[in-house]
């Protein structure tokens, strides 16, 4: 059967709103949970331990290979302008505003948004959130809650691990292989690097995208269809949509910050 | 009167949970259609049915766990079709289900599964909890598991654990959804004898749904059939010599007659299904 072209668009534009209507109720749910008791300390820490310490290794090996990559490419390119001292800025610079919150964004995503989400898509299959219903427990309050808490504050943290790493790959190859001075590399970046409008900017990337990878993994996870399939489709899901809000909202932070 | 009403008061028997015209519909798929029936209190009732009948659907209703699209269904004379989720709260407290794969939050061992409940819900002591754990595990035959996950336990272990949290909370309902699936007939056995136990002993009105004809006929006080075409319910005896052949099949403790009684059923209709895939197979395209 030919389907009304404006019928199918008019369903999905239905879709859409619904999904986003739905996401809006979750997260002023998960909000209003957190300033709610009880507060769940050792829940919270246990998934900054899951979330956070797990991903340092990832996140530090991936922030030295970029700062190591920049500072070749930087140097091939600033050394026909006579202008290698500048390396430590653009190395900088390059990680701070953009390359390290959206990539630790990218990269936790992947690594722990996929997992909380497999993880909450079990306990909904194997009924875990009707049996903490049964016990009049909102899954919001224990399940959802120190999660996306614990993903929003260590996001900004492992973004300022990746940058620190990456400044010190840069550093290494720059200095150490290429022969640029090390003084003029860290002073162009001191120099360079402002701290309202970079740093500032840089950490509430990091918030953001921290909230969005803990609001939509969560999410996610507990609608996740109650079989395997369906619990496979959401960690995928929670992957694509997350890494494509993470790049679409630091459009907007940088545009709006900016300006 | 309605025949239900008729059937409880005739047994004496008062109402715990009612139903009133439920209906609950998933998409398109109408899964309950206009339900009305009664669980006497303090009695066991087992809910039987095919595949698809909407089984687990009514116990998850009457655990308030989804909402129907209409009709109301009262606990103790309230109807939770109407409340919030805070208002729902105190009603809940009287339920316990005991979830047909345990339900148990599998990051915490045994021990912290059972004792959740009492730590969100009640002002007791550590030492007050372990004492109502230990009790509640070995109630169930299961003293030394408490510091195992639940994925270490074997599936009888699981259901007995899960019956175990299901009561701690001490409640006035329990409601079971097929305890005695994939279960060895020892461990089915074992169950049973709980479910009777906690039910004469703690005064608890058991709602189960079971597929063991053997253990529901030794169990049940009362039945509820839950048929495609509407339901039927009464008292184990009362419904074995029903007039309806599908209910007496389910109740069936010799398979292979009901499987014969079936298959002459189906030959009789084999005429008519023929005719409908010759007037129809044309109709629909080939895929080739």
């Amino acid at each position: 059967m030919v389907r009304n072209p404006f019928a199918a668009i008019g369903a999905a534009t239905i879709r859409v709103v619904d999904e986003f209507g739905k996401i809006g109720i979750f997260a002023a749910q998960t909000v209003r949970h957190i300033f709610t008791p009880p507060v769940r300390t050792r829940l919270f820490v246990k998934e900054i331990y899951k979330l956070g310490v797990l991903s340092l290794t990832i996140v530090v090996v991936s922030g030295f290979a970029v700062g190591m990559v920049l500072s070749m490419q930087g140097y091939n390119t600033l050394v026909d302008f006579g202008a290698t001292g500048s390396l430590g800025a653009m190395v900088g610079l390059s990680l701070i505003r953009e390359l390290g919150p959206v990539l630790t964004g990218l990269l936790v995503t992947g690594r722990a948004g996929s997992a909380t989400t497999a993880e909450i898509g079990t306990m909904v299959a194997t009924e875990q959130l009707d049996g903490l219903r049964m016990m009049s427990v909102n899954p919001v309050d224990l399940v959802v809650v120190p999660r996306a808490v614990a993903m929003t504050l260590v996001m900004p943290l492992l973004s300022a691990l990746f940058i620190v790493s990456g400044i010190f790959g840069g550093y290494l190859i720059g200095v150490e292989v290429m022969g640029v001075d090390g003084g003029s590399y860290m002073s162009s970046l001191t120099e360079s690097v402002s701290f309202r409008g970079d740093v500032i900017c840089s950490i509430v990337k990091g918030i953001i995208f921290g909230m969005l990878t803990g609001l939509i993994s969560t999410y996610r996870g507990c609608t996740a269809k109650p079989t395997s399939a369906g619990v496979s489709a959401a960690t995928t899901s929670t992957v694509v949509i997350g890494s494509v809000s993470i790049l679409i909202f630091d459009f907007f932070i940088t545009a709006l910050w900016g300006s | 009167m309605t025949d239900t009403e008729s059937q409880v008061r005739a047994g004496g028997d008062e109402p715990h949970v009612r139903l009133d015209n439920v209906r609950m519909v998933f998409g398109e798929r109408v899964v309950i259609s206009d339900l009305s029936c009664s669980f006497p209190k303090d009695k066991i009732t087992v809910i039987l049915g095919g595949s698809g009948s909407g089984k687990s659907t009514l116990l998850r209703l009457i655990a308030g766990l989804i909402q129907p699209e209409s009709g109301a269904i009262s606990i103790d004379g309230t109807d939770i079709t109407t409340l919030s989720l805070r208002e729902m709260a105190p009603v809940r407290r009287k339920l316990g289900m005991m979830f047909q794969h345990g339900a148990l939050l599998d990051s915490m061992m045994v021990y912290d599964n059972l004792a959740f409940p009492l730590r969100e819900h009640t002002a007791m002591f550590e030492s007050e909890i372990a004492a109502e754990v230990r009790e509640c595990l070995s109630a169930v035959g299961l003293s030394e598991v408490d510091e195992l996950l639940p994925g270490e336990l074997s599936g009888g272990m699981m259901k007995r654990v899960a019956l175990a949290r299901a009561i701690i909370m001490r409640p006035v309902i329990l409601l079971c959804d097929e305890p005695f699936s994939g279960l060895d007939p020892i461990t089915t056995k074992r169950i049973e004898i709980l479910l009777k136990k906690i039910n004469k002993e703690l005064g608890i009105t058991v709602i189960m749904i079971s597929h063991d004809v053997a253990s529901t006929v030794r169990m049940a006080d009362h039945l509820l059939v839950m048929l495609p075409d509407g339901h039927v319910e009464g008292a184990p005896t009362e419904l074995r010599n029903s007039g309806d052949p599908r209910v007496r099949n389910l109740l069936s403790e010799d398979v292979d007659a009901s499987v014969i009684e079936l298959e002459a059923a189906v030959e009789a209709r084999a005429v008519v299904r023929t005719m409908d895939l010759d007037s129809t197979w044309y109709v629909t395209p080939s895929r080739q």
